[in-house]
Protein backbone atom coordinates (compact mmCIF):
# COMPACT_ATOMS: atom_id res chain seq x y z
CA UNK A 1 0.00 0.00 0.00
CA UNK A 2 0.94 3.55 -1.09
CA UNK A 3 -0.11 6.97 -0.26
CA UNK A 4 -1.09 9.28 -3.15
CA UNK A 5 -1.06 12.99 -2.02
CA UNK A 6 -2.53 15.66 -4.29
CA UNK A 7 -1.79 19.30 -4.23
CA UNK A 8 -3.52 22.47 -5.62
CA UNK A 9 -4.92 21.66 -9.42
CA UNK A 10 -4.17 18.22 -8.99
CA UNK A 11 -6.09 17.90 -6.25
CA UNK A 12 -8.71 19.55 -7.28
CA UNK A 13 -9.44 17.73 -10.99
CA UNK A 14 -9.03 14.46 -8.81
CA UNK A 15 -11.43 15.39 -6.63
CA UNK A 16 -9.44 14.37 -3.11
CA UNK A 17 -6.21 15.53 -1.28
CA UNK A 18 -5.14 11.95 -0.44
CA UNK A 19 -5.71 8.29 -0.98
CA UNK A 20 -4.15 4.87 -0.10
CA UNK A 21 -3.45 2.73 -3.36
CA UNK A 22 -2.54 -1.00 -3.88
CA UNK A 23 -0.27 -1.16 -6.74
CA UNK A 24 2.24 -2.89 -8.44
CA UNK A 25 3.71 -0.47 -10.47
CA UNK A 26 7.39 -0.13 -10.25
CA UNK A 27 8.21 3.46 -11.29
CA UNK A 28 6.41 6.26 -10.76
CA UNK A 29 5.62 6.59 -14.75
CA UNK A 30 3.63 3.06 -13.96
CA UNK A 31 1.81 4.21 -11.50
CA UNK A 32 0.47 7.44 -13.43
CA UNK A 33 -0.58 5.28 -16.44
CA UNK A 34 -2.49 2.96 -14.09
CA UNK A 35 -3.94 6.01 -12.37
CA UNK A 36 -5.09 7.84 -15.92
CA UNK A 37 -6.72 4.10 -16.58
CA UNK A 38 -9.36 4.47 -13.49
CA UNK A 39 -11.43 7.39 -14.43
CA UNK A 40 -11.63 10.32 -16.72
CA UNK A 41 -10.82 12.78 -13.53
CA UNK A 42 -7.17 11.12 -13.14
CA UNK A 43 -7.22 11.48 -17.30
CA UNK A 44 -7.64 15.04 -16.73
CA UNK A 45 -5.36 15.40 -13.93
CA UNK A 46 -2.55 13.66 -15.35
CA UNK A 47 -2.99 14.56 -19.21
CA UNK A 48 0.36 16.34 -19.21
CA UNK A 49 3.17 15.23 -17.21
CA UNK A 50 5.48 18.54 -18.16
CA UNK A 51 2.96 20.31 -16.01
CA UNK A 52 3.41 18.28 -13.11
CA UNK A 53 5.81 17.25 -10.34
CA UNK A 54 6.21 14.50 -8.33
CA UNK A 55 7.96 14.36 -4.53
CA UNK A 56 8.61 10.55 -3.50
CA UNK A 57 8.85 10.28 0.72
CA UNK A 58 8.75 13.92 0.64
CA UNK A 59 11.78 14.38 -1.75
CA UNK A 60 11.36 16.01 -5.18
CA UNK A 61 12.26 13.26 -7.15
CA UNK A 62 11.11 12.49 -11.30
CA UNK A 63 8.75 10.31 -13.10
CA UNK A 64 11.17 7.62 -13.79
CA UNK A 65 12.44 6.91 -10.11
CA UNK A 66 11.80 3.60 -8.96
CA UNK A 67 9.02 3.05 -6.51
CA UNK A 68 10.43 0.13 -3.84
CA UNK A 69 10.61 1.17 -0.71
CA UNK A 70 8.56 4.60 -0.99
CA UNK A 71 5.58 4.93 1.40
CA UNK A 72 4.50 8.17 0.14
CA UNK A 73 3.52 9.78 -3.68
CA UNK A 74 3.04 13.88 -4.44
CA UNK A 75 1.77 15.27 -7.56
CA UNK A 76 1.64 19.08 -7.68
CA UNK A 77 1.78 21.58 -9.94
CA UNK A 78 5.12 23.53 -10.30
CA UNK A 79 5.61 25.09 -7.18
CA UNK A 80 4.78 29.28 -6.08
CA UNK A 81 5.84 29.93 -3.03
CA UNK A 82 7.92 32.92 -1.61
CA UNK B 1 17.77 29.00 12.00
CA UNK B 2 14.34 29.10 12.57
CA UNK B 3 12.17 27.97 10.34
CA UNK B 4 8.12 28.37 11.03
CA UNK B 5 5.41 28.13 8.55
CA UNK B 6 2.21 28.66 10.41
CA UNK B 7 -1.18 30.22 9.34
CA UNK B 8 -1.34 33.30 11.84
CA UNK B 9 0.17 36.71 11.08
CA UNK B 10 3.79 37.67 12.20
CA UNK B 11 5.08 41.30 13.37
CA UNK B 12 8.05 41.82 11.01
CA UNK B 13 9.22 44.29 13.03
CA UNK B 14 9.63 41.95 15.99
CA UNK B 15 11.08 39.58 14.18
CA UNK B 16 13.62 41.57 12.63
CA UNK B 17 14.55 42.73 16.29
CA UNK B 18 14.47 39.55 18.44
CA UNK B 19 16.68 37.76 15.26
CA UNK B 20 19.27 41.04 15.57
CA UNK B 21 19.43 40.84 18.83
CA UNK B 22 21.07 37.19 18.99
CA UNK B 23 23.39 37.07 16.30
CA UNK B 24 26.69 37.30 17.91
CA UNK B 25 29.53 38.05 15.33
CA UNK B 26 27.25 39.80 12.95
CA UNK B 27 27.72 43.24 11.23
CA UNK B 28 24.95 43.05 8.78
CA UNK B 29 21.04 41.92 8.73
CA UNK B 30 19.35 41.89 5.70
CA UNK B 31 15.30 40.96 5.68
CA UNK B 32 12.96 40.66 2.68
CA UNK B 33 9.18 40.47 2.84
CA UNK B 34 6.56 39.43 0.50
CA UNK B 35 3.48 40.68 0.21
CA UNK B 36 0.03 39.90 -1.48
CA UNK B 37 -0.48 42.28 -4.27
CA UNK B 38 -4.02 43.62 -4.64
CA UNK B 39 -3.16 43.92 -8.96
CA UNK B 40 -5.03 47.72 -8.85
CA UNK B 41 -8.02 46.04 -6.74
CA UNK B 42 -8.66 43.17 -8.95
CA UNK B 43 -7.50 41.14 -5.79
CA UNK B 44 -9.64 39.99 -2.92
CA UNK B 45 -6.83 37.54 -1.78
CA UNK B 46 -4.64 34.48 -1.84
CA UNK B 47 -5.32 31.36 -0.56
CA UNK B 48 -1.67 29.68 -0.01
CA UNK B 49 -1.91 25.61 0.05
CA UNK B 50 1.29 23.86 0.92
CA UNK B 51 2.81 20.45 1.86
CA UNK B 52 2.84 19.96 5.64
CA UNK B 53 5.76 17.63 6.50
CA UNK B 54 7.97 18.25 3.53
CA UNK B 55 7.53 22.49 3.35
CA UNK B 56 9.55 22.19 6.86
CA UNK B 57 12.05 19.70 5.45
CA UNK B 58 12.52 21.75 1.82
CA UNK B 59 12.61 24.80 3.57
CA UNK B 60 15.84 23.75 6.08
CA UNK B 61 17.23 21.91 3.40
CA UNK B 62 17.14 25.74 1.32
CA UNK B 63 18.48 27.30 4.46
CA UNK B 64 21.38 24.59 5.45
CA UNK B 65 22.67 24.95 1.92
CA UNK B 66 22.54 28.88 1.93
CA UNK B 67 24.69 28.80 5.61
CA UNK B 68 27.20 26.46 3.90
CA UNK B 69 27.78 28.64 0.99
CA UNK B 70 28.18 32.07 2.86
CA UNK B 71 29.13 33.29 5.73
CA UNK B 72 26.19 33.30 7.97
CA UNK B 73 25.62 33.73 11.65
CA UNK B 74 21.82 32.92 10.93
CA UNK B 75 19.28 32.52 9.25
CA UNK B 76 15.43 32.98 9.71
CA UNK B 77 12.51 32.17 7.27
CA UNK B 78 9.05 32.45 7.93
CA UNK B 79 5.65 31.67 5.57
CA UNK B 80 2.52 31.49 5.97
CA UNK B 81 -0.27 29.53 4.59
CA UNK B 82 -4.35 29.52 4.51
CA UNK B 83 -5.93 32.78 3.14
CA UNK B 84 -4.23 35.81 3.52
CA UNK B 85 -5.45 39.81 2.21
CA UNK B 86 -4.06 42.47 -0.11
CA UNK B 87 -1.42 43.92 1.54
CA UNK B 88 -0.39 41.02 3.92
CA UNK B 89 2.52 39.50 4.71
CA UNK B 90 3.08 35.99 2.97
CA UNK B 91 6.95 35.31 4.30
CA UNK B 92 9.80 36.77 5.60
CA UNK B 93 13.48 36.06 5.54
CA UNK B 94 16.21 37.38 7.19
CA UNK B 95 19.99 36.51 7.26
CA UNK B 96 23.13 37.66 9.54
CA UNK B 97 26.68 37.88 8.40
CA UNK B 98 29.96 39.13 9.74
CA UNK B 99 29.46 41.80 6.12
CA UNK B 100 26.47 42.51 4.39
CA UNK B 101 27.53 41.04 0.90
CA UNK B 102 27.15 37.49 2.40
CA UNK B 103 23.54 38.94 4.14
CA UNK B 104 22.31 40.23 1.03
CA UNK B 105 23.44 37.35 -1.48
CA UNK B 106 21.86 34.62 0.95
CA UNK B 107 18.60 36.34 1.23
CA UNK B 108 18.35 36.20 -2.55
CA UNK B 109 19.28 32.99 -2.83
CA UNK B 110 16.73 32.17 0.02
CA UNK B 111 13.54 33.89 -2.16
CA UNK B 112 15.04 32.40 -5.44
CA UNK B 113 14.81 28.52 -3.68
CA UNK B 114 11.56 29.36 -1.89
CA UNK B 115 10.00 30.37 -5.11
CA UNK B 116 10.48 27.67 -6.77
CA UNK B 117 11.75 24.38 -4.58
CA UNK B 118 9.51 25.01 -1.58
CA UNK B 119 5.78 23.28 -2.08
CA UNK B 120 3.34 26.25 -2.09
CA UNK B 121 0.87 26.82 -4.41
CA UNK B 122 -0.89 30.61 -4.40
CA UNK B 123 -4.81 30.80 -5.42
CA UNK B 124 -5.42 34.00 -6.42
CA UNK B 125 -9.12 35.06 -5.28
CA UNK B 126 -10.95 37.76 -7.35
CA UNK B 127 -13.78 39.42 -8.48
CA UNK B 128 -13.55 36.98 -11.39
CA UNK B 129 -13.46 33.89 -9.94
CA UNK B 130 -9.70 32.57 -8.49
CA UNK B 131 -6.86 31.18 -10.35
CA UNK B 132 -4.15 28.86 -9.26
CA UNK B 133 -0.71 30.98 -10.07
CA UNK B 134 1.42 29.55 -12.67
CA UNK B 135 5.23 29.20 -11.83
CA UNK B 136 7.07 31.71 -14.36
CA UNK B 137 10.07 30.44 -16.46
CA UNK B 138 12.43 33.07 -15.09
CA UNK B 139 11.35 31.75 -11.69
CA UNK B 140 13.11 28.25 -12.54
CA UNK B 141 16.07 30.47 -14.47
CA UNK B 142 16.44 32.72 -11.74
CA UNK B 143 17.91 28.98 -10.20
CA UNK B 144 20.48 28.72 -12.59
CA UNK B 145 22.88 31.86 -11.40
CA UNK B 146 23.37 29.96 -8.01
Amino acid sequence: MIDVLYFAWVRERIGLPRERIETGAATVAELVEELRAREERYQAAFADLSALRVALDQELSSFDAPLAGVREVAFFPPMTGG
Amino acid sequence: MRIAVQSEPFDLGAEVSSFSAAVPGAGAVVSFTGLVRDEGGALSGMEIEHYPGMTEKAIRGIAEEAVRRWSLVDALVIHRHGRLAPGEAIMMVATASPHRVDAFAAAEYLMDYLKSRAPFWKKELGAGGEAWVAAKDADEDALKRW
